[in-house]
């Protein structure tokens, strides 16, 4: 008996030691430098709810890729007739999901069908019936074809996503994709969550276009588009005023180059006007195009559009050659270096939406833990003074067995990196009003032994039988619920499922086996004569 | 010391009809109230919108704050006053789901400075799309659903070694349920029906533990969402862990009552079933008070002190822990009784005959 009695205190003092390790970094911010190479030295992470921070979630409007993949196609088909000399009368978009192509000559059809059938697989070739003289045809995109293009924008956002948070600088920002095109994104500790979430949702296609000056603005906007032009708009915001300025643009529909071909993107300052400025550099095939572009349009204004809307417009002085070029603006600092990262980081496959924001500032985190800590301490200690006037020497039993408990799920959310959350703190305080109940249960068992008339070391013994079935039991449901709990929930809720689990294995360690082992120390080893229950 | 004195034997089982009687009227209240508010107050985690809590450095009316929204269009904004008194602290809802929700913390913060000057803090932003509100809607839905369920299989299997019958009854739902959703049902039908098959399968295929148990967690379920309608509180992503978490407590109880009846009708078989029940309670009974004081009182120090934040959660737990303790006396255990008496006419004729 005091052999196995020795080796459980042994493996109960073993535990707790590794509680204190495990929890020891939380605790303290200076350990000596021989604890940081050599024991665990992380601290409990703290939920965004406790420390401040920003959650998201964006959709991304993936079927705006698979339009763009079709007009990509539509393109491609343009080219691939005119080599096979194959003449159309129009090539079109329609929807999201098919291509609408009219060929001029009847004769056309059938070569037409053997390239589109060779050339495009990923879709089903479909006759529409028509006029005889033009035949006409549908590419209908396959939905496997299709879901792997919205799969692919997905990948591709979360990637450029992460990589402008990346250098924007968050520290343990946390971004996963999720069912339905969405994408989640932690970021803990945001300063600005305005500033963060348009450097995220931007969607930054940089698009050169030409300015159409033979034909005005004014009879465009009165509904008399020049065919091959559109209208976008400068939008300037007036520092003093805040008042907003929209000043329109005829533009060639045509573009030119795009920011695919950027390499680097940086914020330089203006030297004349002190003013800062975006300076972008072209990759090889880039440059060359621009050199093109500059040389074919001296005089000319070229058009420099983000996001479909006009940035500037300047004037053509001269050919560009060296693959740089600027972007000016009446850009604040901060302005000039998230345009310079979104720009390095390259442009969404398509638009993001933000579907759901969540920010705690850092002052309501730490109130927060503040309230929770103190509302733990002070039910706590009245748990703990109930015990020991209600059963005595028992009850201080448990409440050793429950201060362990504490230290356990603490170290246990450390041990598993586990999240601490609002809802958490209040999973551990609930444990601490739960994890007596296994210890309530055994002692009213032990007396109702003692009733009958038992040895302290038999109605001990006989407590802690019948009552373990009966406490796995409750445990086990309880446990149950929080599984569940996890399975569905995110962020906060998560953190008390897992709090809540942890406490349940916890308290099942510690109110059954630590108090045991001190039950049996003291009526077994020691034989003391009366039981203080 | 003791609360209660050993070998107590107070009528609980007598007392059956009044409880019942009770409870009919609490269901019933709730559901007459839900209908008269249209439906519980869902909050913008589910039924889409934005809510800010805010910080000023000074005391501000809430139609002083809603004035200010007037120049965002926001003017119907609900601002109440949240937290402790003199921590100036404000949440203003938005249920509007039709404007652009993005971003909109910012201009309303914009707005609130131009208004009323720079002593502002924003100090949490929520906002929830309304696509995201209905998904997380049905989550919260099937996740209770789930969770009832898991618990009748492991009841049925643990306390009546039918883990045969539960599988089947799981299955069976499964089906239903499939079968349903497959007419496009919503959710919250689906939920009611799936709720009385569970209730029938228990039934008819004599999963008496299960019944009682079940009918129980669903009693203390609909009863937590009245007082929440009473109180006129929002049922937010965290009341629906509070919700499970009662689940989980509230069966907690259920059982140790059940593992004695148990217990007890393997000691005393000659004894009828409602003596034998009625004992198991008293039994249990000081066990039962204990545990629910140690939990109401760190409860209710969570309630008092743990922060706005926290506080309908609190108060959800702590009106759970109420109605799970008396359920579990009152409600699951005369429900398996009813069951008793109803089929023991025909395979135990003994015991209700000694009645």
């Amino acid at each position: 008996m005091s052999k196995s009695l020795s080796w459980r205190g042994v493996i109960v003092l073993f535990i707790a030691v590794m509680g204190f390790v495990y929890l020891a970094p939380s605790l303290t911010g200076d350990l000596p430098a021989w604890w940081s190479n050599l024991l665990p030295r992380d601290k409990i992470h703290l939920g965004l709810d406790l420390q401040g921070g920003m959650h998201l979630i964006l959709e991304v409007q993936a079927l705006k890729a698979v339009e763009s993949h079709l007009e990509r196609v539509v393109e491609e088909l343009k080219l691939d007739l005119r080599k096979s000399k194959i003449r159309y009368m129009e090539i079109n978009r329609i929807g999201s999901d098919r291509v609408s192509v009219i060929l001029m000559r009847s004769k056309d059809a059938k070569p037409f069908m053997d390239m589109a059938e060779g050339n495009y697989p990923d879709f089903e070739l479909k006759s529409v019936s028509g006029d005889e003289n033009q035949p006409t045809f549908q590419l209908v995109l396959i939905s496997k074809a299709r879901g792997r293009v919205m799969k692919m924008a997905v990948d591709q956002a979360l990637e450029t996503i992460r990589n402008r948070i990346d250098q924007f600088g968050v520290s343990e920002p946390d971004i996963r994709p999720q069912e339905d095109n969405r994408i989640l994104i932690q970021l803990p500790g945001v300063k600005d969550p305005k500033r963060a979430m348009e450097l995220i949702g931007k969607t930054a296609l940089l698009e050169f276009k030409l300015v159409d000056e033979e034909n005005s603005v004014e009879e465009a906007l009165k509904g008399n588009m020049p065919p091959g032009d559109e209208i976008l708009y400068e939008i300037s915001i007036d520092r003093k005023t805040g008042r907003q300025a929209k000043i329109p643009y005829l533009l060639k529909k045509r573009t030119l180059l795009t920011g695919e071909y950027i390499t680097d993107a940086r914020v330089q300052i203006d030297s004349r006007y002190n003013e800062p400025y975006v300076s972008l550099s072209f990759d090889a095939r880039g440059a060359r195009l621009f050199e093109q572009i500059t040389g074919q349009n001296i005089k000319k204004r070229l058009a420099i559009v983000l996001d479909k809307k006009v940035n500037s417009a300047p004037v053509i002085q001269d050919r560009i050659s060296g693959g740089k070029a600027q972007i000016t603006g009446r850009f604040t600092t901060d302005e000039a270096r998230d345009l310079a990262i979104v720009l390095r980081a390259g442009a969404l496959p398509a638009p993001v939406v933000i579907i759901e924001e969540r920010t705690v500032g850092p002052s309501l985190g730490k109130d927060s833990i503040d309230k929770g800590f103190k509302s733990m301490l002070i039910g706590g200690a009245v748990v703990i003074v109930f015990m020991v006037i209600y059963y005595g020497l028992a009850g201080f039993i448990a409440d050793f067995a429950l201060v362990l408990n504490i230290l356990f799920i603490m170290a246990g959310l450390a041990f598993f990196g586990a999240t601490l959350t609002l809802p958490g703190i209040a999973g551990i305080i609930l444990t601490i009003g739960m994890s007596v109940d296994a210890n309530v249960l055994i002692f009213e068992r032990i007396r109702e032994e003692l009733r009958l008339g038992k040895t302290p070391r038999s109605s001990i013994e006989g407590g802690y039988g019948k009552a373990l079935v009966t406490i796995l039991d409750a445990q086990i449901t309880t446990l149950i619920a929080a599984l569940v709990l996890f399975q569905f929930g995110t962020g906060p809720i998560r953190g008390f499922a897992v709090t809540l689990s942890i406490g349940i294995i916890a308290s099942l360690f510690t109110a059954i086996f630590v108090t045991r082992i001190i039950f049996d120390y003291l009526y077994v080893l020691r034989r003391m004569k009366k039981v203080s229950i | 010391m003791e609360f209660i004195k050993p070998g107590i034997n107070l009528d609980f089982v007598g007392k059956r009809k009044l409880a019942f009687l009770l409870s009919t009227i609490m269901i019933i209240a709730t559901v007459l109230l839900l209908i008269w508010r249209g439906g519980p107050n869902f909050g913008v985690d589910f039924s889409g919108g934005v809510l800010i809590q805010i910080k000023f450095d000074q005391k501000r009316t809430p139609s002083e704050i809603k004035s200010s929204l007037a120049s965002i269009n926001l003017q119907d904004s609900i601002v109440q006053e949240f937290g402790e008194e003199g921590q100036f602290e404000y949440l203003i809802r938005i249920r509007h789901t039709d404007i652009e929700l993005a971003g909109l913390g910012d201009k309303v913060k914009q707005a609130l400075v131009s208004e009323l000057g720079q002593g502002v803090e924003m100090r949490r932003v929520e906002m929830v799309g309304p696509k995201v509100g209905k998904d997380l809607r049905e989550k919260a839905l099937f996740a209770i659903f789930y969770a009832l369920l898991f618990i009748a299989i492991y009841i049925s299997g643990r306390f009546e070694l039918k883990w045969v019958m539960s599988i089947v009854m799981a299955l069976s739902l499964a089906f239903v349920v499939y079968i349903c959703s497959s007419f496009g049902m919503t959710v919250t039908w689906l939920i009611l029906i799936a709720l009385v098959v569970a209730i029938g399968l228990c039934w008819f295929l004599k999963l008496k533990y299960a019944l009682g148990a079940i009918i129980a967690l669903v009693h203390d379920v609909i009863i937590t969402v009245g007082a929440f309608a009473l109180t006129d509180r929002e049922i937010s992503l965290s009341i629906i862990a509070a919700i499970l978490t009662i689940v989980g407590y509230s069966l907690n109880d259920t059982i140790i009552v059940f593992d004695r009846i148990r217990e007890n009708l393997k000691r005393f078989r000659r004894r009828p079933f409602e003596e034998v029940m009625n004992a198991s309670i008293n039994e249990t009974l000081s066990r039962t008070i204990l545990t629910s004081t140690t939990t109401l009182v760190v409860v209710v120090a969570l309630f008092i002190l743990g922060g706005g934040v926290i506080h309908d959660f609190a108060f959800a737990i702590m009106i759970g822990v109420i109605v799970g303790t008396y359920s579990s006396i009152f409600v699951a255990s005369p429900v398996l009784l009813v069951w008793e008496s109803k089929f023991a006419k025909g395979a135990k004729g003994k015991i209700n005959s000694n009645k």
